[in-house]
């Protein structure tokens, strides 16, 4: 399973972005092999309009079953995710180290 | 009633009300200026804030009519899609995606430019309406309230001031004055409520934050070509800053208002305040005065 | 990083007069930001130094190439926006043209390209309180799509870290559309400021929802709170049912204006004033209560 983590910059230790649609970059852990890779988001951080629903569309094209953020996304990013049945998991912050942890021990809220 | 009141009625205008901060008074003014002047004559008030439309909060009348209005938005047709992506590259406002086997559309950020329907090379997308507000039109009196309300949810303002405006064009002869209450900003919506208005009047207050505020609006204001003069709310409160920056700029001071919280307090519980406060009551005999002289000397 | 925002639904109800008095308490312990890109007003009570001033583009508009243009109308044809006017060559209406590029594409001449924006600029201040102050100014006729906004926010949390400051103080833009909701993303705490007038609790609710949406934590000062009984009863029953924290009441008062007319806060301007007292005692409210929301 491929988890992805809103961060601001790249590996275990980028801080938490708690914004979905325009975090810079998502941290991906795949939790079966604990491999650990980023998706670069800067093009859709820095859009106009549409961050949320393009970033969602850069998430499932990368096979992302769960993403942990802070705040969660808006209404257009969840619409795409819904569909797409990515989980969407809220309240994460500290590290990305930090995130992972949390959503392991179950402390994270399923949106 | 002046002498000049008669004259105003043979000639068309139609007339913003706008500022560059809110909270200054447009609706306020909008609502008594037309309830007062329809003790003479009919007049057409239309609130265009579509975001907040507050003027129906000051005016109970008779719903005469009421009708969805609609934008085009795209619509996706699976069958024929070869999931090309070329949607998603036409859309300059990100209003739709492909997600893997899926074409997902975002009616919120669709400016309806048909680009993506259009030139789909499949024709896998065709527009169809999509309801963003309502337009109601109410009578009091000699008064005809016209009020574009957006529904919550949608985040764009343009398109239905823009139907708003066009219902005006065709439902009114074009010897009714009309008064359009317009949204805050300088931004997109604003510009589309005063770019078809033959006069703006400006309402302000005596602050510094007030003065800035105009001083953007009256930037706009000439951007656009506009005629337009300023109406000082809640006078006597602040400094003579906003006096003198008029002044030295060349725009006309219509009248002032005093800050009077018996206003306020007539405001606060949906009262209109035209036939209740003598000197508000002179203040509007001022703008009518001055809108006169601008269509008789013009 | 913790954000507090100042918000309002409905403009004019003294969210920067009471942003502006939280600064005044805050000294230099938080970094300020400005996101009412569309009408700022803070800087006028804090007289900021601008340090750094960078243009914003956001937005495309279409440039015609009036060598290339053989006016052959195909432009013309497409434009939902009324802003292609014929002519040899043709032209664009700059105050019309949404930037959708369908024209470009479809210009059998190429002669049509589309160009970014200036839609605006973007300042990193020093106030004369101590405090950095990111603030901003949309142009005339753009479109405030948020993004303005998101740069503003940026900004100020880049600031903080550089100067080791966990509080960012943000005067919030009014309305519910974009610019709110960039706003509100990401934000902390919220302080609602609203009046109990007819339009007030209708304004209160929608950007309440909002913040709801985005899990911010939220607290209601109620300005003018003396002015309508009945409504001020109908906001009071609200925030209760809610759950929403009731902060403070404050009265009709000309000081906030008196204050501003001088350039200054109302604390400096009247530190013994029932509203400055009032603003000075809830602060340390308003930080615990960010620190609360952090830990859930």
């Amino acid at each position: 399973m491929k988890i992805a983590i809103s961060a601001q910059e790249t590996g275990w230790n980028a801080p938490v972005d708690p914004r979905f649609g325009r975090a810079q970059y998502f941290v991906v852990i795949d939790d079966t092999t604990g491999e650990i890779s980023y998706i670069d988001n800067r093009a859709n951080a820095n859009a106009g309009h549409g961050a949320g629903p393009n970033t969602a569309s850069l998430i499932a094209d990368n096979d992302i079953n769960v993403v942990i953020t802070g705040n969660g996304p808006g209404g257009n990013a969840a619409r795409v995710l819904a569909t797409m049945g990515i989980g969407v998991f809220v309240g994460a912050s500290g590290t990305v180290r930090q995130a992972y942890e949390d959503y392991k021990a179950g402390k994270l809220m399923r949106q | 009633m002046t002498q000049y009141q008669t004259q105003l009625k043979e000639q068309f205008m139609r007339i913003a009300v706008a500022s560059g901060k809110g909270g200054t008074g447009k609706t306020f003014l909008s609502v008594n200026l037309a309830k007062y002047l329809s003790q003479f004559r009919p007049i057409v008030l239309a609130d265009l804030d579509v975001e907040e439309p507050n003027s129906g909060l000051f005016l109970k009348g008779e719903l005469i009519a009421q009708e969805d209005r609609a934008r085009m938005i795209p619509q996706w047709i699976p069958e024929p899609c070869t999931l090309c992506r070329e949607c998603q590259y036409n859309c300059n406002f990100n209003a739709i995606i492909q997600a893997k086997n899926q074409i997902m559309i975002f009616p919120q950020l669709c400016h309806s430019c048909y680009a993506c329907a259009d030139l789909c090379p499949e024709n896998a997308l065709r527009m169809v309406p999509q309801k963003m507000g309502v337009l109601s039109r109410y009578r009091i009196d000699n008064l005809c309230f016209i009020e574009a309300r957006l529904n919550i949810g949608e985040e764009m303002a343009t398109p239905m001031i823009a139907q708003a405006i066009d219902y005006l064009d065709k439902n009114f002869s074009p010897d009714i004055l009309q008064i359009l209450d317009s949204p805050p900003g300088t931004s997109c919506p604003v510009i589309e409520a005063v770019k078809k208005a033959d006069f703006v009047i400006l309402i302000t207050e005596p602050t510094p934050f007030g003065l800035h505020d105009l001083t953007l609006a009256v930037d706009t204001m000439k951007k656009l070509h506009k005629d337009f003069a300023v109406v000082i709310n809640r006078y006597n409160l602040g400094n003579k800053d906003v006096e003198d920056y008029c002044a030295e700029d060349n725009i006309p001071i219509i009248t002032r208002i005093a800050n009077d919280r018996r206003i306020a307090e007539l405001y606060s519980a949906g009262q209109l305040v035209y036939d209740k406060v003598d000197h508000f009551s002179k203040a509007l005999g001022d703008i009518i005065d001055f809108l006169s002289l601008k269509t008789t000397v013009k | 990083m913790k954000e507090i925002v100042i918000i309002s639904g409905k403009g004019g109800t003294g969210k920067t007069s009471i942003t502006a008095a939280f600064a005044y308490l805050a000294k230099g312990s938080v970094v300020l930001a400005d996101c009412d890109v569309d009408a700022s007003d803070l800087h006028l009570l804090l007289k900021p130094e601008i340090k750094r001033s960078e243009n914003f583009y956001s937005s495309q508009v279409a440039v015609i190439d009036g060598v290339a243009c053989t006016s052959c109308g195909a432009c013309y044809d497409v434009c939902h926006f009324d802003a292609i006017i014929p002519g040899t060559p043709y032209k664009i209406d700059l105050i019309s043209c949404e930037g959708c590029g369908y024209c470009e594409k479809v210009c059998p001449e190429k002669a049509i390209t589309m160009k970014a924006n200036l839609d605006g600029q973007w300042f990193i201040s020093t106030t004369r309180l101590g405090s950095h102050l990111a603030h901003a100014r949309l142009g005339i006729g753009a479109e405030n799509s948020g993004k303005l906004v998101s740069v503003v926010k940026n900004v100020a949390k880049q600031l903080a870290q550089m100067l080791k400051l966990d509080t960012i103080l943000i005067d919030g833009p009014p309305g519910i559309s974009c610019p709110v909701i960039s706003t509100l993303s990401g934000a902390t705490f919220a302080v609602i400021v609203t009046e109990p007038t007819v339009s007030g609790l209708h304004d209160l609710k929608r950007v309440y929802e909002i913040a709801r949406r985005f899990r911010v934590g939220t607290g209601v000062i109620i300005n003018k709170a003396d002015i309508n009984k009945n409504n001020y009863n109908k906001i009071r029953e609200f925030i209760d049912i809610q759950g929403i924290k009731h902060l403070a009441d404050l009265p009709y008062d000309t000081t906030f204006t008196k204050a501003m007319t001088e350039g200054k806060t109302i604390i400096e301007y009247t530190p013994d004033n029932i509203i400055s007292r009032t603003l000075a005692n809830i602060w340390p409210q308003i930080l615990r209560l960010t620190e609360n929301t952090k830990k859930q």
